[in-house]
């Protein structure tokens, strides 16, 4: 297998009024194409930063992250943008889904940047929410759906584009050990049958005996790497 | 789902609100629609020639004839610059709905005193000319599918010929063209000597002298004049005071004008205002969602396109509606004034004029949202959120 994500030499300060906080320091990963690796520490040592240095929502301030042949680090932001809605896939703790549209059109949102036909894109939407288990929830909207309902139409609409990498933020953060366990299993399943790269933050080590690598950082070092 | 759909439902998030903006949107070009076409009535007045003209017609009843020797007596009264006179023809072309207004006219003095009529010269001379000749707008000769050279039959009602014969047929040997937009002009015009002399009856009898002035100014004075002239003949005159009124007109039009674009004014600056703060308020609670769709990967640009369109759009609902309703009310509104303020018309100009400004009013209240949405950094806006 060969290295999808590699960061070489990361750092990331953030610089609010005169002081500069720094969050990530010096550091080196690479994450194998088809991995389920999960990413675990304290909170405030940097795991979400981390994770947006990776989806290509921020610049690192030192090093870079290289995708495939891609380094992020060369590309405007709008072509950023355009990478993103091509080779990313994002998951929330709190879901972010847009209140006012439903299931459907949710999962349809990153198709709007695809050439798809409108007929395309709508049968597209209804087949990811077919495979997270919700097509006939299909017209309701999100405060219709339960918190579980809600993050399987957010990962539907992760990877409706079909993108190689699913980013996942503390996925389970807010759902009880039950629901967590049914998002923990579609996203295993992603990762096993449609061969998606996931990178997980997480706090619960339960959720992290799906990832096949786990990770720790703390004070925005890495600290070890232990492969399941 | 498209992008519009995306934005149409934005809309959606706060439906009491949003209708409400569309309400107040709606009122604004509601109220636009309708300044609009009353103070159209009075720009065509302004448009309309002959402000220096006066009509001096029999002062009880508009049948009754003037002779037609006061000619030179109104041409002597001070401020007069030139006259000349028409009638009433009456009779029917053909088909009794065929209707159009015929004038036995002088013809000389009737085209130099309606300059607004053009007409070749060699076709006035014709017209002067040919006993029987007559001329017609141009538009009236499309209508009926006329051609100079044509003999056109007019059946008599008012104005049978010596004998008793009522039919009456001219010889078309000029069209006219008439500036400006004014079909009252759309008239078939006879030569005025031909028609006195082969008239049963009447004759030396003119129905109404039309007056130039030689500023427009004196217009009233030289009404009262002509109007002293008659009073105590047996054809008293009215010396209708049409050029003053519509003189008083145009000196209030410029000031109607301005009350109207004030009032209008100070409508959109609220609105703007209003609805400018309800979408920026509406902008703020949204940021999280923005922020999403740019790590779907929708540029700065798109998003902030997204915000624009979605102030365009509500703006242009508001105008369409308000537009839509101005129309509906206009004929009521025309309806009631008629007798005041004839020609009250919600025209497509007017239409379009009020959907452009209701573009330029979205992209106004759009473009400060749209421009902080632009510049939105997502790491920013997620964390608040989370
Ligand atoms: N945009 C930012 N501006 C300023 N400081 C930031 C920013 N993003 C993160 N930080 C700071 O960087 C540090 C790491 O934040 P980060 O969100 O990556 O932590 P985390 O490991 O994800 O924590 P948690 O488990 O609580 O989510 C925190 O001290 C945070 O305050
Ligand atoms: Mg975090």
């Amino acid at each position: 297998m060969s290295a999808l994500v590699k960061l070489n030499g990361v750092s990331k300060s953030f610089i609010r009024g005169k002081e500069e906080l720094r969050v990530l320091t010096d550091i080196d990963l690479s994450i194998e194409e088809g991995d389920f690796f999960a990413l675990m520490g304290p909170s405030g040592s940097g795991k979400t930063t981390l994770l947006n240095l990776i989806g290509g929502l921020d610049t690192t301030t030192a090093g870079y992250v290289q995708v495939g042949d891609t380094r992020l680090d060369e590309l405007s932001s709008k072509a950023l943008a355009k990478w993103r809605s091509e080779h990313v896939g994002f998951v929330f703790q709190f879901y972010n889904l847009l209140p006012v549209l439903t299931a459907q059109r949710n999962v349809e949102l990153p198709l709007l940047l695809t050439k798809l036909s409108r007929s395309q894109r709508k049968s597209n939407a209804a087949t990811a929410l077919k495979v997270v288990g919700l097509e006939d929830r299909a017209d309701h909207r999100p405060g219709e759906l339960s918190g579980g309902q809600q993050q399987r139409v957010a990962i539907a609409r992760a990877f409706v584009a079909d993108p190689e990498i699913l980013v996942c933020d503390e996925p389970t953060g807010d759902l009880d050990r039950d629901t967590a366990d049914e998002i923990l299993g579609l996203l295993e399943l992603l990762n096993r049958d449609h061969g998606k790269t996931i990178i997980m933050v997480t706090h619960d080590p339960k959720a992290a005996d799906h990832a096949s690598h786990v990770l720790h950082l703390d004070k925005g070092r890495l600290v070890d790497q232990v492969s399941a | 789902m498209s992008r519009l759909g995306l934005m149409w439902s934005g809309l959606f998030r706060r439906r009491v609100r949003t209708c409400l903006t569309v309400f107040s949107i709606m009122i604004a070009f509601l109220l636009f629609g309708l300044l609009r076409s009353i103070a159209d009535v009075f720009s065509v007045g302004v448009d309309i020639a002959g402000a220096d003209r006066l009509m001096v017609a029999p002062k009880y009843s508009i049948i009754d004839p003037i002779p037609y020797r006061y000619i030179s007596e109104i041409r002597a009264v001070d401020g007069v610059e030139a006259v000349t006179h028409a009638n009433w023809f009456g009779g029917t072309y053909q088909d009794p709905r065929n209707f159009f207004p015929r004038y036995p006219v002088t013809p000389r003095e009737y085209f130099d005193l309606y300059p607004e009529l053009r007409m070749p010269a060699e076709q006035l001379d014709a017209f002067d000319n040919t006993r029987t000749g007559a001329v017609a707008s141009v538009a009236l000769a499309e209508k009926y599918g006329w051609a100079i050279g044509d003999k056109i039959p007019i059946e008599a009602d008012i104005w049978p010929k010596k004998g008793g014969d009522r039919l009456w047929v001219f010889d078309l040997v000029g069209l006219y063209s008439v500036a400006g937009n004014a079909s009252a002009q759309d008239v078939f015009l006879l030569n005025y000597a031909y028609f006195d002399e082969a008239r049963q009856f009447g004759e030396g009898e003119v129905g109404n002298f039309i007056v130039r002035v030689t500023d427009p100014n004196l217009a009233a004075e030289v009404s009262r004049a002509i109007d002293a002239l008659f009073e105590n003949s047996m054809a008293p005159t009215r010396t209708a005071t049409e050029a003053e009124m519509q003189r008083e007109m145009f000196n209030q039009a410029g000031r109607i004008g301005l009350v109207m674009t004030a009032i209008l004014g100070a409508v959109f600056f609220t609105i703007v205002l209003l609805t400018g703060n309800t979408i920026a308020q509406s902008l703020r609670e949204r940021i999280p969602e923005f922020a999403v769709l740019k790590t779907l990967g929708f540029t700065n640009g798109g998003v902030a396109s997204l915000v624009l369109g979605e102030a365009v759009l509500l703006c242009l609902v508001g105008g369409a509606l308000g537009l839509g309703v101005a129309a509906l009310l206009t004929p009521w509104v025309a309806g009631t004034v008629e007798n005041i303020l004839p020609g009250i018309e919600l025209g497509w100009t007017i239409v379009a004029t009020g959907l452009g400004v209701a573009m330029l009013l979205g992209l106004a209240i759009g473009v400060l949202p749209a421009l902080s949405a632009n510049r939105l950094q997502i790491v920013d806006a997620l964390r608040a959120r989370g």
